[in-house]
């Protein structure tokens, strides 16, 4: 699994799109940090934009890289070679470098601004941390779609509708239960309905660790009464694992019974 | 070598295999025939575990292959149409495959024979479909592995090649492996095959020597004896 891992990684890292994406996170933390001179609220913007960007461009990568590489891994099934490697080595090679990019990007110019001096260097990692996250869950969550549809213009259609779907259309219909159903107590729904969502959970984390009750919002506030603070954040980093491994089963189990 | 009992696949509606049962003994070259569409391709890949079925039994060596990946070691495979990674060099696939598989320094002369030399620093998007093909039998035979199995290895490769080709499956053979091959091209089945396979429409029609089809279809020459298959079922 590591040799192929080793490929896919390499692969990408020649690949423009990853310079791009790394360029882009670059060039977003200078910014960020010479308009706002505030290292907190550089945190706090840094969270809306990976909250949005980082699962659409890893559902777009992952489906993008599963379709590209069909040749390759063609040539690898004939190869002994067993198909959960083949398959898992892929997946961890475009979300690690991703991973990679993200975590690079933003990492460079809030070392050089000073981030060890400071007290936002927790908030800092956690905000990478979960962007990790959010990458290995949603390229997973690719792979699961592109696995499961061979035509490729299906395939990415499916995987924009979930990202779509996720990182807007989910708070919408959230927000309208809420509305709806507000005469009855609410506070196991909405913990559910949070759990559910990778990015409503990634945002309610950050918050929760940032401490800024302003922001936290109805959901926020309950998962802050109901588990606390610390807690909280254990809570949700372990749904986020969970998040990421159950798309990876489905990855194996998946490939285990496909036709190349 | 390879054994298979009462294979079955289905694609959607579109029943493939339909009942193989084929025993393939060690050494010697078998060619499988049949028309567009009879699971030629199907059978090969259900061998190396590619296709799965939906029922039947395979066997490789001696040992059921499903759930297994040890036994390609044991299998060099040309696929039908060269689809390789585009970005990457001659180079690198090699080295690549090298180091996935195994070490071996038969690759250096299979160059040589192949005249690839003047290649190995292009990307493989850039090369033309014959010498993808060539590259494809350096990848295959560069390993020295049992069974070997060929599908199409004839497309594109230009008459010295095919020369080379056929020296090449000699050689193979004369060692004692067990080759299997498809092929649209009867010239090239006719010189090379010790037996032939038949499919037809997902089940064995025929299996025995080039002679012996002759004599079961009353025809002077190979490929009429195909085509009087042929035209006997589908008329």
């Amino acid at each position: 699994m590591l040799k192929i891992l080793k490929y896919s990684f390499f692969d990408l890292m020649r690949s423009r799109w990853s310079y791009v994406y790394f360029a882009f996170y670059l060039l977003l933390g200078i910014v960020l940090l010479f308009l706002n001179n505030d290292l907190s609220k550089a945190v706090i913007t840094l969270m809306n934009v990976i909250i949005v960007l980082v699962p659409l461009i890893g559902t777009i990568f992952g489906v993008m890289y599963y379709y590209n590489s069909k040749e390759f891994t063609e040539l690898l099934l004939a190869q002994p070679l067993r198909r959960s490697s083949i398959f898992l080595g892929q997946y961890l090679g475009v979300a690690l470098s991703l991973s990679m990019s993200l975590i690079l990007g933003l990492g460079l110019p809030f070392v050089f601004y000073g981030l060890f001096k400071s007290n936002a260097i927790w908030d800092f990692s956690l905000l990478l941390i979960t962007g990790t996250f959010l990458t290995l869950i949603f390229t997973a969550l690719a792979f699961n779609i592109a696995l499961s549809n061979e035509n490729k213009i299906k395939g990415f259609g499916y995987a924009i509708l979930l990202w779509l779907f996720l990182a807007i259309i989910y708070d919408g219909i959230f927000l309208m239960t809420l509305i709806l159903f507000e005469d009855y107590p609410l506070d196991k729904l909405s913990l559910v309905g949070t759990m559910l969502n990778p990015i409503d959970l990634s945002r309610t984390l950050i918050l929760l660790k940032l401490d800024i009750s302003a922001l936290l919002g109805y959901t926020g506030a309950v998962f802050k009464q109901f588990f606390g603070t610390s807690f909280g954040i254990i809570v949700s980093l372990i749904t986020l694992v969970v998040w990421v491994i159950l798309p990876v089963l489905r990855i194996l189990s998946k490939s285990k019974r496909k036709d190349f | 070598m390879v054994s298979i009992q009462n294979l079955y696949k289905k694609f959607g509606k579109n029943q493939v295999l339909g009942g193989v049962d084929l025993n393939i003994d060690k050494g010697g070259i078998i060619a499988v025939l049949g028309p567009n569409g009879s699971g030629k391709t199907t059978l090969i890949k259900s061998i190396l575990g590619m296709v799965i079925p939906n029922k039947g039994d395979i066997s490789v060596m001696g040992k059921n292959i499903k759930h297994s990946s040890d036994y390609r070691y044991q299998i060099d495979y040309l696929p039908q149409i060269a689809n390789f990674p585009s970005n990457l060099k001659v180079r690198e696939l090699i080295k690549m495959i090298k180091d996935l598989r195994g070490h071996t320094t038969e690759d250096l002369q299979l160059i040589e024979a192949f005249k690839l030399i003047p290649f190995l620093d292009k990307k493989l998007g850039n090369l033309s479909g014959g010498t993808k093909q060539k590259v494809n039998l350096v990848l295959t035979f560069m390993f020295d592995s049992p069974l070997i199995i060929l599908d199409e290895p004839t497309t594109g490769l230009d008459p010295i090649s095919l020369i080379q080709l056929k020296q090449l499956i000699q050689t193979e053979k004369n060692k004692g492996k067990t080759i299997l091959i498809t092929s649209h091209i009867m010239s090239f089945v006719e010189e090379v095959s010790d037996e032939i396979v038949f499919l037809l429409e997902g089940k064995i029609y025929f299996k025995g020597t080039i002679p012996e089809l002759k004599t079961k279809t009353n025809q002077p020459d190979f490929e009429h004896a195909i085509a009087s298959i042929l035209t006997n079922n589908h008329a």
